[in-house]
């Protein structure tokens, strides 16, 4: 698959991403400038982690003007797939590829470390390889990961099988201890109406290697390579 | 016409100096040019109370590629065409007055440093000092600063991965914040700080200038100032702003790394801004340069051009471009979205020359601004050193075996040894993919991009060691970074420096800084690790006592596969476990300076000694161990001694731990003494290797002549004792895991 990472200014996860995507998953990827207006050559976007434009207003508030933001809508809206992580998930909120915000950390401190994520139900390419109930090992690394939405929304997203991850404790069970960050029902990832838009706070990029200290991000870039590949296939 | 003494203690220039300059100069400075010289003959800028010493270190060695002092930071040479670039400095003063500022900005001008040498900054590590954390205000200085730290660096996608965070009164009211950088570059792109070729152009890129930091080098960092100023002094600390570090470290990389040939040098403004940026590179380049001020970005109307050349705004960078390539420079910073503005041009003089609107307001001959006036003294030993070295913790009523559990469990949770989780949390410490050894252990490690090796770097100093005896503190704060970095499986290759002290005009603070530089020179020669790089932060002083003298050693470590990297932590039960190098009887004299005695008795007093042959052989035989891949984990044996070593090594393994050797002598010094060169280290049940691991072990240690002793097993479950202690790893956890 060939991949674009878009690069605003102040993003810091697109070489992460790169090196996970080219040196270990082997596929085609590019780091594209936010000033590109052209992803008819890709098969997926991702738009990856960092402090777009600082953060100093609303994370995201400003990246979602970007000059590439009308062709990643486009592209989301032809029903391709599109991932946002952290920074990214933040823009998708800002942008409303996605519903909610995502708020202060309830800890008012930055938070780096890692964290088990239960994948719930909800049909994505992004995760339709990995069996619902699965736990999942993926760092965090955020001042503003605090998802918050109305409880009409909650309950739409939790009807609808769009939250795909939930913080969780090593047994996988959903609790307050294991919720990092303030997350409304620990939630971590959620998906749109049509499933192609995955936005979660969590770097699977970091998760790419054991090196590193684990390898289990890849089973969302897998679960989409597989689907790909099926849909080649067939 | 005399200048009066309120314009010389405006940049901190003695009469005396003052007479210097008029002297060399053949007539009076002007208002700017005094403030120009004051800035390049402070401390901070000109090390006049420090560069005879700094000559002591050794320096150079087959894998050192720059000159020490001479660029940015220092460059090591680690094969495959790569170097590691590093350097550590400090900002207390700053942090003092306006703790988040304070620090974010000595984070963002320490990787200035890295980053004008065309190298991509890969870690940043952070070494701290507070008064206690019971005072509201040491309170408020450390969360200050700890926020700062992560709040420029988690903004910049640099991560940080370790240092140190230690607590004593001698740091009340004056706070140490040594930051330190280390990058990669290719060798063959690496870049130098100079400008030369006539025509040449400087160009001025990043944040306009403004008001702020004005007298950051001269006043700040270069002498002692009463507390109660610190509210007055406020507008001297800068204000930081990482998004456009971010873009400028992207851009400056992007040139050195693809067309490093469009330009001569490339330099970042620190302390004295644009003056000392613009001497320092004709200095190194052997030219002049006239700058015309009105080409300066400003952010404000009405700057005059003393505040331009002195204005130490942040995330400033200065390029010194071919002039047949400005035009591609300047369109290579636009894409960036950065400011890139012509100032001014190379000269084949040897003067600096300001213009304003065609009007000269400054003539600085390079050679007299960066040849300020040097002082050695004759330093006196401190008189309080007599009784404090005399007094003898033998005297002392022994730990009996009924207190010892409880003893160990109050010095884990002493915020000197306690988990620094609660800090390094807030600070991302994973982002660029290379973090192999996360922070909490001895040392961080980290993956060289696209390769297979990997570093280890440490920070260490105790300043009580330092206090007690400034030279064997100074070796010993570098043979603890050694010891560090050797316990990830590491050889130690470099040093890089920040001397913190008091005022060096007082004989008794020369003393210790004179002796803790031949101590660390004396070590640094014994382990091979050249000084590549450093700072020197004088005049740290509070109500006018110094703080304890600081002399933070910044160790890097190379490990040729990063795979087998060794971590602090016991992993897996059945292992045998053994203490390297000075052996499990202890003298009571091992309590000097510890922990132990400053926790339980009150008393920082008695005479720290190392043996570096003794520390050498030691570094061998831990590397010659795991080389041959008998070694399961190694820790350092440092503050709280033996008992809190083990302790932390079933605890961050999470593993149970049965001592099973016989302990003699006092209990005290046995447990908690604090000997220098000693390791522990676990290696598999003897099923694992034919003959035994552990007979290998023996024979390494009696060819190397270190001791070797056995101290027991890591055993499945909850359980740990070791001599008279008794708890569980779940007990010694919930003390250590206090956060800060």
């Amino acid at each position: 698959m060939r991949f674009a990472i878009i690069r605003f200014p102040g993003t810091w996860s697109d070489r992460d991403t790169y090196h996970v995507l080219h040196n270990v998953l082997e596929q085609q990827a590019d780091i594209l400038w936010h000033r590109e207006t052209d992803l008819s050559n890709y098969d997926a976007v991702v738009l990856p982690g960092g402090f777009s434009y600082g953060d100093y207003l609303r994370c995201g508030a400003i990246a979602r003007f970007s000059p590439v933001m009308d062709a990643v809508v486009d592209f989301a809206e032809a029903g391709k797939p599109v991932i946002g992580i952290c920074n990214g998930f933040q823009v998708l909120c800002e942008s409303h590829l996605l519903p909610g915000a995502l708020i202060r950390n309830q800890s008012l401190q930055f938070r780096c470390q890692w964290t088990y994520l239960r994948r719930e139900g909800g049909s994505t390419p992004w995760a339709d390889g990995i069996p619902d109930g699965t736990v999942l090992h993926v760092p965090i690394s955020h001042g503003e990961g605090n998802y918050f939405a109305d409880p009409d929304t909650l309950n739409e997203l939790e009807l609808r099988g769009r939250v795909v991850f939930r913080y969780c404790d090593a047994a996988g069970e959903v609790t307050p201890a294991a919720n990092p960050n303030g997350s409304a029902r620990n939630i971590a990832g959620i998906i749109n109406a049509r499933g192609n838009v995955l936005g979660m706070m969590p770097h699977p990029e970091r998760a790419g290697e054991q090196l590193v200290g684990g390898a289990d991000g890849n089973r969302i870039w897998e679960s989409l390579l597989r689907q790909a590949t099926t849909i080649l296939a067939g | 016409m005399p200048v009066d003494q309120a314009a010389l203690d405006a940049v901190a220039l003695h009469r005396d100096e003052y007479e210097l300059l008029v002297q060399q100069l053949g007539r009076e400075p002007n208002e700017v040019e005094l403030g120009m010289f004051g800035s390049l003959w402070s401390e901070h800028c000109g090390y006049k109370n420090s560069k005879p010493l700094l000559k002591l270190f050794p320096s150079s060695g087959d894998q050192i590629l720059t000159k020490v002092g001479a660029e940015n930071a220092g460059a090591i040479d680690i094969g495959g065409g790569l170097c590691v670039v590093m350097k550590v400095e400090s900002h207390n003063h700053p942090s003092a007055i306006e703790p988040y500022q304070g620090a974010a900005t000595g984070v963002g001008g320490i990787v200035r440093d890295i980053f004008a040498m065309g190298a991509y900054p890969i870690a940043i590590l952070d070494s701290l000092r507070f008064g206690p954390l019971d005072d509201p205000q040491n309170r408020y200085l450390f969360e200050g600063v700890v926020g700062g730290i992560g709040g420029y660096g988690n903004c910049l996608g640099v991560p940080t991965i370790g240092g140190e965070v230690v607590f004593s009164p001698a740091y009340n009211g004056n706070p140490l914040v040594n930051a330190m950088c280390v990058g990669i570059a290719e060798t063959a792109k690496l870049l130098s700080a100079k400008a030369h070729g006539e025509g040449n152009v400087f160009l001025l890129v990043g944040s306009d200038t403004g008001r702020d930091g004005i007298h950051g080098a001269s006043g700040l960092a270069s002498r002692t100032d009463p507390e109660a100023r610190f509210e007055e002094m406020r507008p001297a600390v800068q204000v930081g702003n990482p998004f456009m570090e971010k873009l400028l470290m992207e851009a400056c990389y992007e040139l050195a790394s693809e067309h490093g040939d469009w330009i001569v040098g490339l330099q970042d403004l620190g302390a004295a801004g644009l003056t000392s940026a613009v001497v320092e590179c004709c200095a190194k380049g052997g030219s002049g340069a006239i700058l015309d001020l009105e080409n300066v970005p400003r952010r404000e109307q009405g700057m005059t051009p003393y505040e331009v050349m002195l204005s130490e705004s942040q995330e400033r960078m200065l390029v010194i471009a071919k002039k047949e390539h400005v035009a591609e420079v300047t369109a290579l910073f636009q894409h960036w979205e950065l400011h890139c503005e012509p100032i001014g041009v190379v000269t084949d003089g040897d003067e600096v020359v300001i213009r304003e609107h065609g009007v000269e307001v400054a003539h600085v001959p390079v050679g007299i601004a960066t040849e300020p006036p040097q002082y050695r003294r004759q330093g006196t030993r401190p008189a309080e050193l007599m009784a404090l070295n005399a007094f003898d913790p033998g005297r002392l009523p022994d730990v009996t075996a009924g207190e010892a559990t409880g003893v160990l469990l109050k010095l884990l949770s002493r915020p000197n040894i306690a988990s620094k989780r609660g800090v390094f949390r807030q600070y991302d410490h994973q982002v660029l993919n290379n973090t192999v050894v996360p922070p909490g252990g001895d040392a961080a490690v980290l993956r060289v991009p696209g390769t297979n090796k990997g570093i280890a770097v440490s920070t260490d100093c105790s300043g009580r060691l330092c206090y007690l005896d400034p030279y064997a503190g100074g070796a010993i704060a570098v043979a603890e970074a050694a010891r560090n970095v050797v316990c990830t499986g590491a050889t130690p290759v470099a040093v890089t420096d920040c001397l913190n002290f008091g005022n060096p005009e007082k004989l008794d603070v020369y003393y210790t800084l004179e002796h803790a530089v031949r101590g660390i020179a004396e070590a640094c020669l014994q382990f091979d690790t050249p000084v590549v790089s450093g700072n020197v932060s004088l005049y740290n002083e509070t109500a006018g006592r110094p703080i304890y003298p600081t002399p933070v050693i910044g160790l890097l470590g190379i490990i040729e596969d990063v795979s087998k990297s060794l971590r602090a932590g016991f992993d897996g039960a059945g292992c045998q476990v053994y203490l390297l190098g000075a052996g499990l009887e202890q003298p009571a004299a091992t309590l000097g300076g510890s922990e132990y005695l400053e926790a339980l008795h009150g008393v920082v007093a008695g005479i720290p000694t190392v043996d570096l042959a003794a520390e050498k052989r030691l570094q061998q035989l831990v590397l010659r161990a795991h080389a041959e891949g008998l070694l399961v984990n190694a820790h350092d044996c440092s503050d709280g001694g033996l008992a809190v070593t083990l302790a932390e090594s079933a605890l961050l393994g999470e593993q149970g731990f049965e001592g099973d050797a016989g302990l003699a002598g006092r209990l005290d010094a046995a447990l908690f003494g604090e000997a220098q060169g000693r390791i522990v280290v676990s290696i598999p049940d003897d099923s694992f290797r034919q003959g035994g691991g552990a007979a290998r072990l023996h024979d390494l240690g009696n060819e190397l002549g270190v001791p070797v002793t056995r101290l027991g097993r890591t055993v499945p479950g909850d359980t740990f004792s070791f001599g008279p202690l008794r708890t569980s790893v779940t007990a010694l956890r919930d003390a250590y895991e206090i956060l800060l």
